[in-house]
């Protein structure tokens, strides 16, 4: 059976459904998570002041990083003062957001991804298309090409375990050979200073298990106020996410282990200028789950790399809009403003109605704006929609016998005849 | 009471008989309904397409010639819910989608005629999403879909859904022709769905999705037609 994107991410869209659909106050969970974040967010000062205090209780050294430059020149210090020459990676759509690989390796340190999906990116020299399934768009045949090559598995052979077992022996070596690790956080947790991390994989913790240095950096809308809040989110994480009820390994990061160091990074990087923002601040409501991505009708058929932002998907024209709007406006056009998202989002984000309103302000195509005006000019009253509707209709009927469309695969509709429809 | 029909515009142009069979099913209703004249366009094509400050000559437009009814009912749960949405509170409460206003309000128990055909229900994003007309697959809410309800008054009828049956046809307004291939390939993919079901028809409360879809089954030369839902409902009328 052919499956493609679409119908792969149909697939984990209806797990989503009927995982979510088991959990009766289901709808109250969102609520609370809607309102948990508009509280966090709203009280990030005093929350991250006290997972400061508490995280170097725990042992942890805390650094703050204003934007992407002072998080890669964190890391890269952090790096050079260990003598780190081999430094294992879990997934973190943060270090995609400030570009830290590229920057590493011009300080000759080597990045592993360990993420199985985000690896096979990285041995592409490729970027993610999705989120949380950052290899969605590569078919298993690819995969055993590229593993063929790059860790000398058996020609033709692409059978999905076979290759996972290569990789994982491939990446066995580089974490017990790494010099650090790093994380990139789903949670902080305000009140017990610890670093939350949701993956499937175990890779985190292998990664973080080895090396005498271990960092987990994260933006500052990842702080929850406490542990009872968490509970609220990695009950919606997942299912919505990938339609399990949890993932399979879901640490608490809190002390640094006997003999190592932990350093934790907290980054803004536009995430206040995202919060002074009064129509698009509950961006910041974000898990970075890629349930919206998952139902999106226009990004399940267009894939990841159609987007100019690196994040896609309805969160990522927004993430996009509020980082770069000159930038990304092109991708506001992607979107059918079905509203899928908005009953997805796990935290109650309304998506499409940003989007709706970042188009009153950027404007992504001039035809757009020559068909607008058109309309506006045609509807300004009756007699002229009747008088355009008159000429319309034989105009319409000429232009369909030549055989114009409505785009390729489309025909216009007929319009009416409206001396007959009066 | 004092009741308007709100003729959207791309419904007077390309579907008109769904203006004749809504006031026709209204008046059977005992609504004493009248078609205000002067009515264009609500703006909401503009408006999704970024211009809502281009359209404030439409918007006084629409107000004067109805603000001073009771209640407003219109055809198209889209454009409906953008004058609920976008035109401050001046319609608030009184302004509804022409089934969601038969349902909740009228509440007929049954309806004349029949319509002996195998009928997909294509369950509008708007519709469904931001009107109400049925519990959008997303939420965890008791299910309920008042355009299955209506239609089971009608006799004769075969009603059933796609797969995937609230999945975005992809019309979108000027996503349909900015985003020309995505909104074929969602309408494609849409239109094969309701085929598999091996009904004749596909119906649906929005004009819009179905003269996209439409377009395809012509392009396609498929076995397959499309109605508004009013034009079933008022077939004994």
């Amino acid at each position: 059976m052919k499956i493609d994107v679409d119908d792969a991410l149909w697939l984990v869209r209806g797990k989503r459904d009927r995982l979510s659909k088991e959990i009766p106050e289901w709808e109250e969970l969102r609520d609370a998570a809607y309102r948990l974040k508009l509280y966090s967010n709203s009280h990030l000062p005093e929350l991250l002041e006290q997972f400061e205090t508490q995280a170097t209780a725990n042992g942890a050294i805390v650094h703050w990083a204003k934007d992407a430059d002072e998080y890669r020149n964190i890391i890269g210090g952090l790096l050079k003062d260990h003598g780190v020459s081999l430094f294992v990676k879990s997934k973190s759509m943060l270090s995609e957001e400030c570009h830290l690989v590229p920057y590493l390796k011009n300080l000759g340190i080597e990045t592993v991804e360990t993420d199985l999906g985000e690896r096979i990116i990285q041995l592409m020299g490729s970027r993610p298309s999705h989120i949380v399934l950052p290899a969605i768009h590569i078919k298993r045949q690819e995969v055993g090409k590229l593993f063929e090559k790059e860790m000398g598995t058996e020609p033709g052979n692409c059978d999905p375990t076979y290759l996972t077992h290569a990789a994982r022996r491939n990446l066995r070596n580089y974490f017990l050979n790494a010099d650090a690790g790093m994380t990139g956080a789903n949670f902080a947790v305000a009140s017990t200073g610890e670093v939350v991390v949701c993956t499937n994989e175990g890779n985190a913790d292998l990664g973080t298990s080895v090396p005498k240095l271990q960092i987990a950096a994260f933006g500052i809308d990842k702080i929850v106020p406490d542990r009872e809040s968490l509970g609220v989110f990695t009950r919606l994480l997942a299912r919505t996410a990938t339609g399990q009820p949890v993932t399979t390994y879901t640490t608490h990061y809190s002390a640094p282990r006997e003999g190592s160091e932990f350093h934790i990074i907290m980054v803004d990087n536009g995430r206040s200028r995202i919060l002074a923002d009064k129509d698009h601040f509950r961006l910041l409501n974000c898990l970075r789950c890629g349930g919206c991505m998952n139902t999106c009708p226009v990004y399940r058929r267009t894939g990841g790399y159609s987007y100019s932002y690196f994040i896609p998907g309805p969160i990522g024209v927004n993430l996009g809009m509020a980082s770069n709007p000159e930038a990304h406006k092109k991708d506001l056009s992607a979107c059918s403003l079905c509203q899928s998202c908005a009953g997805v989002c796990p935290v109650k984000m309304d998506l499409a109605d940003q989007i709706y309103l970042w188009r009153q302000h950027f404007h992504s195509s001039v035809p757009k704006r020559i068909l607008s005006d058109g309309m506006l000019a045609v509807m300004g009253g009756p007699s002229r929609l009747k008088a355009t509707l008159a000429v319309g209709h034989p105009a319409m009927k000429a232009l369909k016998a030549c055989g114009f469309q409505w785009g390729k695969g489309r025909d216009f509709p007929d319009i009416a005849n409206p001396l007959e429809h009066e | 009471m004092k009741v308007a029909l709100f003729v959207p515009c791309y419904v007077k142009a390309v579907n008109p008989e769904v203006i004749t069979a809504s006031y026709k099913l209204l008046r059977h209703l005992g609504v004493d309904v009248s078609i205000p004249k002067g009515q264009t366009c609500c703006g909401q094509p503009m408006g999704n397409a970024g211009y809502e400050s281009h359209t404030s000559h439409l918007k006084e437009r629409f107000e004067n010639i109805f603000k001073d009814y009771d209640v407003i009912v219109g055809p198209s749960s889209s454009c409906v819910v953008y004058v609920r949405e976008h035109y401050g509170n001046i319609f608030k409460g009184r302004i509804f989608e022409i089934c969601e206003y038969i349902h909740d309000v009228i509440r007929p128990t049954s309806l004349p005629g029949s319509f002996p055909h195998k009928v997909s229900l294509h369950n509008s994003c708007h519709g469904i999403r931001l009107a109400g007309l049925a519990a959008p697959s997303e939420l965890n809410i008791p299910y309920f879909n008042k355009l299955k309800d209506l239609l089971s008054l009608v006799n004769g009828v075969e009603v059933v859904e796609p797969e995937r049956p609230d999945e975005c046809c992809g019309f979108g307004g000027l996503f349909s022709v900015e985003r020309s291939e995505v909104s074929i390939k969602m309408g494609t993919d849409k239109v094969l769905r309701h085929l598999e079901t091996g009904a004749e028809y596909i119906t649906a409360a929005d004009s819009s999705c179905l003269m996209h879809q439409g377009g395809i089954i012509s392009a396609r030369k498929l076995p397959l037609k499309t109605i508004h839902i009013i034009e079933i409902l008022a077939c004994g009328i």
